[in-house]
């Protein structure tokens, strides 16, 4: 009996092991269809999934409003720091104060593109964009701040 | 004074066959892993990339060789050229060619088998010397992984060795004259022949079987600490390494410099002895890196308790029956 698993084990780690090689003997021996992208070559062509992460950006409408209420929601979501929204009040129409963003800061030399941020956020103000190309000489020039001057946030968000 | 000439010659020309198959081989290993992992490899230094190695070669030579400060400094920049040595006596009995040998030794088999278990040395002196956890770690493994491959290894040659009846390797390459071992054998000789390669495999510490590397275990295992000329030298004598276990195998199983014979087909038979015998040596050989190649990139590495079980619960008890077997075919002359 035991000589017979012996056997039997041998013969499966065996079988298996060749199964694998033929797989990667196939690659080898049909070299047609590459899977990597060939980079530098097809900056043009590039086609990213939908769901690619590459920097957090803040949409704006072309009148330049944005859906940022200012709740700071996505501050105390990031797990490292990198954002940081600075707050002011506007004063509306009727008189009364009203939280609203003066900036939003984005450090991207800290950013880890862990999405939490995007998913906390309620009113939909910021996305991942599809950008990856973020090397710069100054490391000043990877805080960004999201809101465009002079933006205002949109009617009817909350 | 003809002899010391002659040995500064074969210095020099294992020397420059040991860069041209560092360049050759470190590209040829390239370019088969991406092949088989749906990539291209690389591909800008020349045509199709063929300069890569030549770069990287450039690129190592101009590095500096650091040596950390808590390191043991003379074992420290022994270790490497160990290694070196080690892979430079070895290349001594392999027949390259019809009648091209450096020294055909009358145990020319047992002279690889002895000196190729001394590379463990320049490991665990690397590992040792680096004073560093990892390559510490990387070379105890190193240790207890070519101790126990040694044995089936030893075993699966001394298959081939009980047919031919001799050591020399001159001799075991003229009994392959009408056939080689691994049609002659039967099925002993084949099994051997699998023992011989997964035991290989594992002496020259490559995937699946890099556990004295291990990369995301152990950063690089020994040769963490090395860097520039130093760590080009254990890379090329891994690589060398790997050459002459195939060469070794290639001798043994395949014949050698032999060429392929069928029986009595007079016609065949010429047709191949035109081919040049260095043409088919170095056709084996280059054939066996190749299935070593794809072992390393298809299999997952090993666990180091996975790693002795093998080799002492599965290859061990195999290799003893099959030399068994072998010794029963050898005595009845059951082997063609």
């Amino acid at each position: 009996m035991f000589l017979k698993n012996y056997i039997s084990e041998i013969y499966q780690a065996v079988s298996s092991l060749l199964k694998g090689m033929r797989r990667t003997g196939y690659y080898f021996t049909h070299h047609k269809e590459i899977i990597t992208q060939q980079y530098p070559d097809n900056k043009e062509a590039l086609v990213f999934p939908e769901r690619f992460r590459g920097e957090v950006v803040m949409p704006h409408d072309e009148k330049n409003e944005h859906r940022c209420t200012g709740c700071t929601a996505c501050e105390l979501a990031c797990p490292n720091g990198t954002i940081k929204v600075i707050t002011k009040f506007d004063i509306t129409p009727e008189g009364k104060k009203k939280k609203a963003i003066d900036t939003l800061v984005y450090h991207l030399e800290l950013c880890t593109m862990c999405n939490l941020c995007i998913e906390a956020c309620p009113s939909d103000a910021i996305k991942m964009a599809q950008t990856f190309e973020h090397s710069v000489f100054d490391r000043n020039s990877l805080t960004k701040i999201l809101n465009n001057p002079g933006s205002k946030i949109m009617e009817g968000v909350e | 004074m003809v002899l010391i000439i002659e040995m500064v010659i074969m210095g020099v020309c294992v020397i420059s066959l040991f860069a041209m198959l560092g360049l050759v081989l470190v590209l040829m290993e390239r370019k088969v892993s991406a092949y088989m992992q749906i990539r291209l490899g690389p591909n800008r230094v020349g045509p199709k990339g063929m300069f890569q190695s030549l770069a990287d070669t450039v690129k190592l030579l101009v590095k500096e060789g650091m040596t950390p400060g808590g390191a043991d400094k003379f074992l420290f920049n022994l270790a490497p050229f160990i290694a070196m040595i080690v892979a430079m006596l070895l290349m001594a009995p392999i027949a390259f060619a019809k009648d091209f040998q450096m020294w055909d030794l009358n145990i020319g088999v047992l002279y690889v088998a002895a000196i190729s278990s001394i590379s463990v040395i320049a490991i665990l002196m690397a590992g040792w010397a680096s004073n560093n956890k990892y390559s510490l770690m990387g070379a105890m493994r190193s240790g207890a992984q070519i101790v126990s491959y040694e044995l089936s290894g030893g075993l699966a040659i001394l298959t081939i060795v009980v047919l031919t009846g001799s050591l020399q390797v001159s001799d075991i390459i003229n009994a392959q004259a009408n056939g080689w071992w691994i049609f002659k054998g039967h099925i002993p000789a084949i099994i051997a022949f699998v023992i011989f390669l997964i035991a290989v495999t594992a002496e020259t510490n490559r995937a699946p079987f890099d556990l004295a590397e291990a990369e995301s275990e152990l950063t690089a295992g020994f040769h963490t600490e090395y860097s520039g000329m130093k760590f080009a030298l254990f890379f090329l004598a891994e690589y060398v390494n790997v050459f002459i276990v195939c060469a070794i195998g290639a001798t043994i199983f395949l014949g050698g410099w032999m060429p392929f014979h069928i029986g009595n087909w007079q016609g065949f038979n010429h047709l191949m002895d035109y081919i040049p015998s260095s043409i088919w040596f170095f056709g084996k050989t280059f054939f066996l890196i190749f299935i070593i190649m794809w072992f390393r990139w298809t299999f997952p590495r090993l666990r180091i308790d996975q790693l002795l079980n093998l080799e002492w619960k599965y290859l061990l008890p195999i290799s003893m029956f099959n030399i068994l077997l072998v010794t029963l075919i050898a005595i009845m002359g059951w082997h063609f």
